[in-house]
């Protein structure tokens, strides 16, 4: 069973993010950590390969320039390998170059599975995972919450906007996992230890061979929203509550 | 050249089809003199309030055989985008719609605008509107490259309007063999009960957070939720936690809720969450952290322990029958 697992190096979630006033792209300059949400998808790709008695976890990224921090993290989870496709040309990619970007280095290797997490938590478009799929040309099954494998059968259960569907589908296949599927495991020291000699395949776009890439969008300006004026913050001594009623009854809830 | 036709994918829901296909399609209706429908489940029962909102025409994809849909219908608009020719097409930014917007965005090599809150005329051009950061900045955007724009377009940022149109033409496509993304099936269907008006419906909404503690803690939320003839909902974290179904989530990956009155319980405020109920008229915010982001967009904040606060607010709830 190898499994390709598409991970994000992301700002820092606690600093909050800024877009560069110039390109209007954000600003990635700090560390970039593994996003959270990757990480689900990693652990639920090692337990798979574990239960499937062989193979490799091989991580797939790609950010414009050559951070490795995030991809050591999953490598110390226990991921066997990492393709990283690093081009400063990629600053500000949209979903559709990203996606053909990633597809191509996932066929560098041999897999049977893909995995993704349903969107990352910095850009969030929440398209990559399934156009990735379309452009191997394979079967998707997204907000995967709970997956399986049996003879070879790959066992899904999907949610849905009123509850949850069974999904079955042969292998090769993609599947986008929501947060929480699984428990992320925090790398051991050996793991961190180990994740330093780990082979990282970095490689720049001309070298994944996928032709010319350009975004078929612009940002045209950029604004802060309007701001919600905050109102009435008081401490509660015991009759906070009261508050919420007159609050309440002022809007004639109750 | 301006825009003259518009497709929107619908999607079907209990009482026909779902609020959020009709508000795009009142939003398309503004923008394109000709809005065509094209969905499933959905059939010629819903013509007359499709043509309401201002469609005439719908197209169903039929005979799925259990493939997901929007991977179903994205690969029937693929084969009829050239014929057809529309300008634009509209989805809705649900789990369908968004398989939908992907799978034909790499079919046809056309790139897809996400999370679109605002759509904007500029001339010929349609500019989109992105709030990003959890709703703090709004990025407008527009293609570049020729071919129809695809717009993931979040629920509840337009308005549902009926302008009183005659019911849309209906005709059905057969989905038919699409090749191997058609080979992830759906064997069963599980749909988890709630009672209570519908989370994104309802005038009341009433969230719980990890800062409930435990699990048995959110009867309290349900609890409230029902006095106040609200529904109750969750942020990610305690949905992750497995403490409540993903049908209650409220935020980026849930649902989008824009109710009279929003009651956050336990709730710190991540950018995740607030960009799905920011838009409710007023915020009242619980929480034992002074300097949880949730305050500074609440209209009244207490700063305390909900353990302490919500049994009482039950209690002078109740007292006042």
């Amino acid at each position: 069973m190898n499994i390709a697992v598409c991970v994000k190096q992301i700002p820092d979630q606690s600093v909050p993010g800024r877009l560069d006033p110039g390109t209007h792209n954000l600003v990635r300059d700090g560390k970039l950590i593994l996003d959270d949400s990757d990480s689900y998808g990693v652990e639920m790709a090692l337990q798979l390969v574990d239960r499937a008695g062989g193979g490799e976890v091989t991580l797939i990224s790609m950010a414009p320039n050559s951070e490795l921090s995030g991809l050591r993290t999953a490598l110390a989870m226990g991921a066997s390998k990492a393709v990283l496709v690093s081009d400063p040309s990629l600053a500000g990619s949209d979903a559709l170059t990203t996606a053909k970007v990633l597809a191509a280095a996932i066929r560098r290797n041999p897999f049977d599975l893909v995995m993704a997490a349903t969107e990352s938590t910095d850009g969030y478009t929440g398209t990559v995972p399934v156009q990735i799929a379309e452009l191997l040309d394979i079967p998707s099954v997204s907000f995967a919450k709970k997956v399986e494998i049996e003879n070879g059968v790959l066992k899904v259960q999907r949610q849905t906007e009123s509850g949850y569907d069974e999904v079955e589908c042969p292998l090769p296949a993609l599947v986008s996992v929501t947060a929480g599927v699984v428990e992320p495991r925090y790398p051991s020291f050996k793991g961190i230890m180990a994740a330093k000699s780990k082979p990282v395949d970095v490689l720049d776009v001309a070298g994944l061979g996928t032709g010319p890439l350009t975004s078929g969008q612009e940002i045209v300006s950029v604004r802060d929203a309007e701001e919600r004026a905050s109102g009435t913050v008081v401490i509660d001594e015991g009759e906070g509550y009261q508050q919420v009623v007159e609050f309440l009854e002022s809007l004639k809830i109750i | 050249m301006s825009l003259s036709k518009i497709w929107v994918f619908v999607e079907p829901s209990e009482s026909g089809v779902s609020s959020t296909s009709l508000e795009l399609i009142s939003a398309a209706s503004s923008i394109a003199p000709l809005v065509e429908a094209f969905g499933y489940g959905v059939g010629p029962e819903v013509s007359q309030t499709l043509g309401d909102h201002g469609a005439t025409k719908l197209i169903a994809a039929t005979g799925l055989d259990g493939v997901l849909a929007g991977t179903a219908v994205a690969s029937v608009m693929a084969k009829r985008i050239a014929g057809d020719a529309p300008d634009a097409i509209f989805f809705a930014a649900t789990p369908e719609g968004r398989d939908a917007a992907a799978r034909l965005s790499a079919k046809l090599d056309l790139p897809v605008c996400t999370n679109v809150v605002n759509l904007l005329q500029d001339g010929a051009d349609l500019v989109s509107e992105h709030a990003v950061f959890g709703g703090a900045v709004i990025v407008s955007a527009k293609f570049t490259s020729a071919g129809p724009g695809i717009y993931v377009i979040r629920a509840k940022s337009f308005t549902a309007e009926p302008k009183g149109g005659a019911a849309a033409a209906f005709e059905e496509v057969n989905v038919g063999d699409i090749g191997s993304a058609g080979k992830a099936k759906i064997v069963q269907s599980h749909v988890e009960a709630r009672s209570g008006p519908k989370l994104d419906e309802a005038p009341v909404v009433v969230s719980g957070g990890r800062g409930l503690g435990q699990q048995e803690s959110y009867q309290m939320i349900e609890e409230l939720a029902k006095l106040l003839n609200g529904a109750p909902g969750a942020s990610r974290a305690i949905v992750d936690a497995g403490w409540v179904p993903y049908s209650y989530q409220v935020g980026q990956t849930g649902k989008t809720v824009k109710p009279s009155v929003y009651i956050a319980c336990g709730i710190s405020g991540a950018t995740q969450h607030m960009v799905g109920m920011k838009g409710a008229k007023n915020i009242i915010a619980i929480n034992k952290d002074a300097d949880a982001p949730i305050f500074t967009i609440a209209d009244l904040g207490i700063v305390g322990d909900v353990h302490k606060i919500l049994p009482k607010l039950i209690e002078a709830i109740k007292s006042k029958g």
